[in-house]
């Protein structure tokens, strides 16, 4: 069938949030079932156009960017209305779409004190327009401003609807992450002055860094701020300590897309702007951004053994599952952000299960005090299965959707990019696999601390304790099957990454082999691997053009 | 035979009516409102206020009839220009003074203060700022300002039962006039060493150098501290917590917005018209205010329980954030005229988003009456839509996208970092820093609204009184469109002063 959304399609995925925001707001805050109603059917109306998007997308060119839109913004300063999609944003696109109604049905009948649905449910919107409009934006002021619209939302989220120490961990979660998007900015203009380049498009400025021959340490520079703004956002060891705070302060569904999508801002922003734009220097900090991402696995693992929390738990875990997801890009080979890009879906789905799961926990026990709890598969045995299977499928069993992330990035490190240092990847491959034992460790740990054996006193006849309710199963059902089915079949999500990585990595790769004897890259036995420099896939730029 | 001698000497200048169409518009205006109050006396006072404001939207129409003709105006040998930064500036100054109107409506009626008397002199402060928009020559900068300056001295004063006010009306005056003696001195040496009150013949001077450096230079940095103090740059910014409590609210806002930008016409005259061919002075200078500016005013700002003590020191900040564009105007005309732009974009963002703040913090005290922090505690229980718009006011000067502020600190980065030079780097990562400190106070102030529990007396709602609701709308509208779509605020502020000063 003829594509209908081409022109348009990512605009009005992007802004009909805000249309359902516009018509609630008109809507007094006593009726409640209507907010509910308009904004489900807003996020299922989005989620649909991304099926649409989906459906129409050209999967033989996922290196092109489709559905493209390329109007003038802020004339001034050069600024354009550049979005599209690609097989790296597609899978994100989508993960963002399918979570949002999942929390919008969970929050049914859950919202946690002080209630109101109406200013909830409109913070959850406006993140959804933010979320996706990162995601699609290719040019580096439409970037930032999408990447920045998300803060407010989620700050109210966390201050408002949060636990007893909300305050300060909204707080911090603002401060930090707006620290590192203030350098990104000026990085981003750095650049664009550096290269002369007549727009901010992505596309454009890459190509003017290669042209303008930008001086190394300018690029090296520049690259570090984008480091701070991303790698906060991730978040990398040590710039994580705004992540434990904030997850275990806000309300579930918040955990749950902080979780899912928003910490995939800023791994997205490595892969889609930083490497392809300065691939010189990334090549320069990849050892480094290794290393942080191995520390961040193991000081990860180290940090949920000691957490007597249950959301605080998960929140470490996500530190170092991120690490994973570091460890592959920090390759800069094909399989490795290959890698990354399924590590950011999987860590996407499981990890938002498991603040779900969590969340329902605290509803009936008011308490996540790990040494409280216990005998979840007694009192609520269909509870206890879904919670063992997330963990499972978090610590990276084969046949569920995590082990796809984790098992790729460690191999990636194997033989990372040409002119990365082998034996110091080499190094962090093991480390890395260490990480994955003890994350084995804390995960089975708490499934038997809170799951097995016999209910504690003080829950045994509680009326409270019940089983998963019917909201529960919609919310979850979709979650879970998706879980399984990218862990048994995963090139469902491979299949549409991989050409587009392929596409944008392509320059990064050249100028590496530009700078090898042939000897030393026999010995790296990288080129017949990754096809560097072999010409397959030379269309360069797989948006330019468009 | 004397009557010849006269005529010799004083040749009338070729006055040209419509380029002046607006200060006479706001003349007669300020000279109705005092009439009026002479004839109707009391009965006066509830349509003093629809006056003075309707008279400002009248003095508009000549502005865009100006703007559509499009053509530069030079009068008086060129001490008064009309051009597009002078209607550009008059046009934010008569918007700003029209929300202030706004603001003091309940205010100054409630309060039972002398009501004629106020709008009259807010009226004239409006007249110097306008003057000010056009003067290209210290004489006539001189008493613009001063025709600015001591209108407000009294309205500081307004609320004259309290002692702060009255504290803060002296305090305001006795530094005012310092800083006004400080310029002056400054102003007489450029004027020994060029021979001439004209900003374009001291430019030449200045440029040329030779013998006078040293006496330039001192020239230089007297007027620019005196302006310093008027857009309460630091270090000269003590005056301005001590006034803005003590005032009354509206005129702190007036204070904080008009007076300021007024204070920042003169400076960009100055610099671009007066002192350009001399950067290697003041750009140093420049570099030093912003730089203590932005550092000094967040870091007090943070300590601040008073919300209007806190909005006078993010006020500090922020000028810092408008004058940073100027520490690196010189190094090329084209980068000064972006310069020069950005800076009147953030002075056009920032009237429309502090105002609006101000609009918050009166509607809100008229219930708690009271600008301490806590008593804001809570307020989105019970007025939400309140708590929202303080939202995007502090969000949007905080500069998070998509509010207006975005924009106005992202043309400052942009001209900071387009200079590519060391010092421009240097302050862009200060100012970065610098947002991220803002931002702690900011939300602070947001985090009380949204997420403390609300007192427990008087949970009355909050009533809006048609002009506050007005105001408010006015000023959120303006800041999200601009921060949407910034062109719309692009256009207007693309002006250039460099065309004429050579």
């Amino acid at each position: 069938m003829e594509n209908l959304l081409d022109g348009w399609g990512i605009t009005l995925a992007t802004f009909s949030p805000l249309v359902g925001v516009a018509i609630m707001l008109l809507i007094p805050g006593e009726r409640e079932e209507r907010h509910k109603v308009v904004a489900l059917a807003t996020s299922l109306w989005v989620a649909f156009i991304g099926v649409l998007l989906l459906l129409w997308f050209d999967m033989g060119e996922t290196g092109r960017l489709q559905y493209v839109v390329d109007e003038m913004w802020i004339d001034v300063i050069r600024s354009r209305y550049l979005v599209g999609i690609d097989g790296m944003s597609l899978p994100l696109i989508l993960l963002t779409m399918f979570i949002v109604p999942m929390c919008i049905i969970y929050s049914w009948n859950h919202f946690p004190e002080p209630r109101n649905p109406k200013a909830f449910l409109i913070l959850i919107l406006i993140l959804e327009t933010g979320m996706i409009g990162t995601f699609v934006a290719q040019d580096m002021v439409l970037f930032f401003v999408f990447f920045e619209i998300v803060l407010l939302p989620m700050f109210f989220m966390i201050a408002v609807w949060g636990g007893d120490d909300r305050r300060y961990a909204s707080l911090k979660f603002f401060l930090f992450t707006l620290f590192g998007s203030a350098l990104m900015l000026v990085s981003f203009l750095a650049l664009f002055f550096l290269t002369g380049a007549e727009s901010f498009a992505f596309t454009e400025v890459a190509d003017n860094v290669l042209a303008h021959g930008v001086s190394r340490t300018a690029q090296l520079w520049i690259f570090g701020g984008m480091f701070l703004g991303f790698g906060i956002k991730v978040p990398m060891f040590p710039f994580h300590t705004w992540l434990p705070d904030a997850h275990t302060q806000a309300p579930t569904v918040g955990s749950v897309i902080l979780a899912a999508v928003l910490l995939k801002l800023g791994t997205y922003g490595f892969i889609r702007i930083a490497i392809p734009l300065l691939p010189e220097a990334a090549v320069e900090w990849a050892p480094w951004i290794g290393l942080l991402a191995v520390v961040g696995i193991i000081y990860g693992a180290l940090g949920c053994l000691a957490q007597t929390d249950v959301k605080r738990l998960i929140a470490f875990s996500s530190v170092a599952h991120m690490g994973f997801v570091m460890l592959g890009i920090a390759t800069l080979t094909d399989f490795g952000i290959n890698a990354a890009i399924m590590g950011m879906v999987a860590h996407g789905l499981i990890t938002g299960m498991l603040f779900f799961l969590a969340g329902s926990m605290k509803d009936r026990y008011h308490t996540l005090e790990i040494s409280r709890l216990g005998g979840l598969l007694v009192q609520a045995p269909r509870m206890g299965w879904i919670f063992g299977i997330c963990v499972m499928a978090s610590l990276g069993l084969p046949g569920l959707a995590g082990f796809w992330g984790e098992f790729p990035a460690i191999l990636s490190s194997y033989s990372p990019a040409n002119g990365l240092p082998v034996e110091t990847f080499r190094t962090f491959m093991v480390v890395a696999a260490v990480g994955t034992v003890l994350a084995a460790g804390y995960l089975l740990w708490l499934l038997q601390r809170v799951a097995f054996g016999n209910p504690p006193e003080e829950f045994a006849d509680n009326p409270e304790i019940v089983d998963v309710t019917r909201h529960e199963w919609m919310a979850w059902a979709p979650i879970l099957a998706l879980i399984v089915a990218i862990g048994v079949y995963p090139n469902l999500v491979f299949r549409v990454t991989d050409g587009a990585v392929d596409a944008s990595l392509n320059d990064c790769l050249q100028v590496n082999t530009a700078e090898l004897t042939d000897a030393e890259a026999e010995a790296l036995g990288c080129a017949a691997v990754y096809e560097v420099g072999s010409g397959g896939g030379h269309d360069d730029h797989a948006a330019a053009g468009n | 035979m004397g009557s010849q001698l006269l005529l010799l000497a004083f040749e009338r200048p070729a006055l040209d009516w419509h380029a002046l169409a607006p200060e006479i518009v706001l003349l007669s205006v300020g000279g109705l409102v005092t009439l009026i109050d002479i004839v109707f006396l009391e009965r006066a006072r509830p349509i003093t206020a629809a006056v003075a404001g309707l008279g400002l939207l009248a003095t508009a129409i000549p502005l865009l009839t100006l703007a559509l003709d499009g053509s530069d105006r030079v009068m008086f040998g060129g001490a008064y220009v009309v051009d597009e930064f002078a209607l550009v500036m008059k046009a934010i100054f008569i918007l700003a003074g029209y929300v202030v109107i706004l603001l003091s409506t309940n205010y100054v009626a409630e309060g039972e203060y002398w009501e004629n008397e106020y709008y009259g002199l807010l009226l004239a402060s409006l007249m110097g700022m306008v003057m000010m928009a056009s003067s290209r020559d210290l004489v006539s900068l001189f008493v613009a300002l001063e025709l600015l300056s001591i209108p407000a001295y009294l309205m500081v004063a307004w609320r004259k039962r309290d002692i702060r006010s009255t504290e803060a009306g002296l305090k305001y005056y006795l530094m005012g006039v310092f800083a006004s003696a400080v310029m002056l001195y400054g102003m007489s040496l450029l004027f020994g060493v060029s021979g001439s009150t004209l900003l374009t013949d001291i430019n030449s001077v200045v440029t040329a150098g030779g013998a006078s450096v040293s006496v330039v230079t001192l020239g230089i940095v007297f007027v620019v501290a005196g302006f310093g103090f008027k857009v309460s740059a630091a270090p000269f910014h003590t005056w301005a917590p001590d006034v803005y409590q003590g005032a009354p609210t509206p005129v702190t806002a007036f204070l904080s917005v008009a007076s300021k930008a007024a204070g920042f016409v003169a400076l960009l005259a100055l610099v671009f018209v007066g002192f350009y061919g001399r950067p290697e002075v003041w750009e140093p200078l420049v570099w030093t205010l912003a730089a203590v500016s932005m550092t000094v005013g967040n870091l007090i700002a943070l300590r601040q329980t008073n919300i209007v003590r806190m909005m006078a020191y993010s006020g500090v900040a922020q000028t810092g954030f408008m004058i940073a564009p100027l520490a690196v105007a010189g190094h090329s005309t084209a980068l000064g005229d972006q310069a020069l732009s950005a800076t009147v974009t953030y002075l056009a963002i920032y009237a429309a988003m502090n105002l609006g703040a101000f609009a918050v913090i009166i509607s809100l005290a008229r219930r708690t009456g009271s600008a301490e922090m806590s008593s804001f505690a809570g307020a989105f229980r019970y007025a939400p839509a309140m708590t929202v718009a303080m939202t995007i006011f502090l969000g949007s000067l905080a500069g998070i996208p998509p509010l207006g502020g975005w924009f106005a600190k992202f043309e400052v980065f942009r001209v900071l970092t387009s200079s590519g030079d060391t010092w421009g780097y240097a302050l862009a990562v200060v100012a970065a820093v610098n947002a991220v400190i803002a931002l702690y106070y900011y939300a602070s102030v947001l985090l009380r609204m949204w997420a403390d529990e609300a007192p427990d007396e008087g949970v009355a709602d909050v009533t809006l009184t048609p002009s506050l609701l007005s105001a408010l709308v006015i000023c959120g509208g303006v800041t999200l469109v601009f921060g949407v779509l910034p062109q719309v605020v692009a256009r207007f502020t693309d002006v250039s002063l460099l065309a004429l000063g050579g």
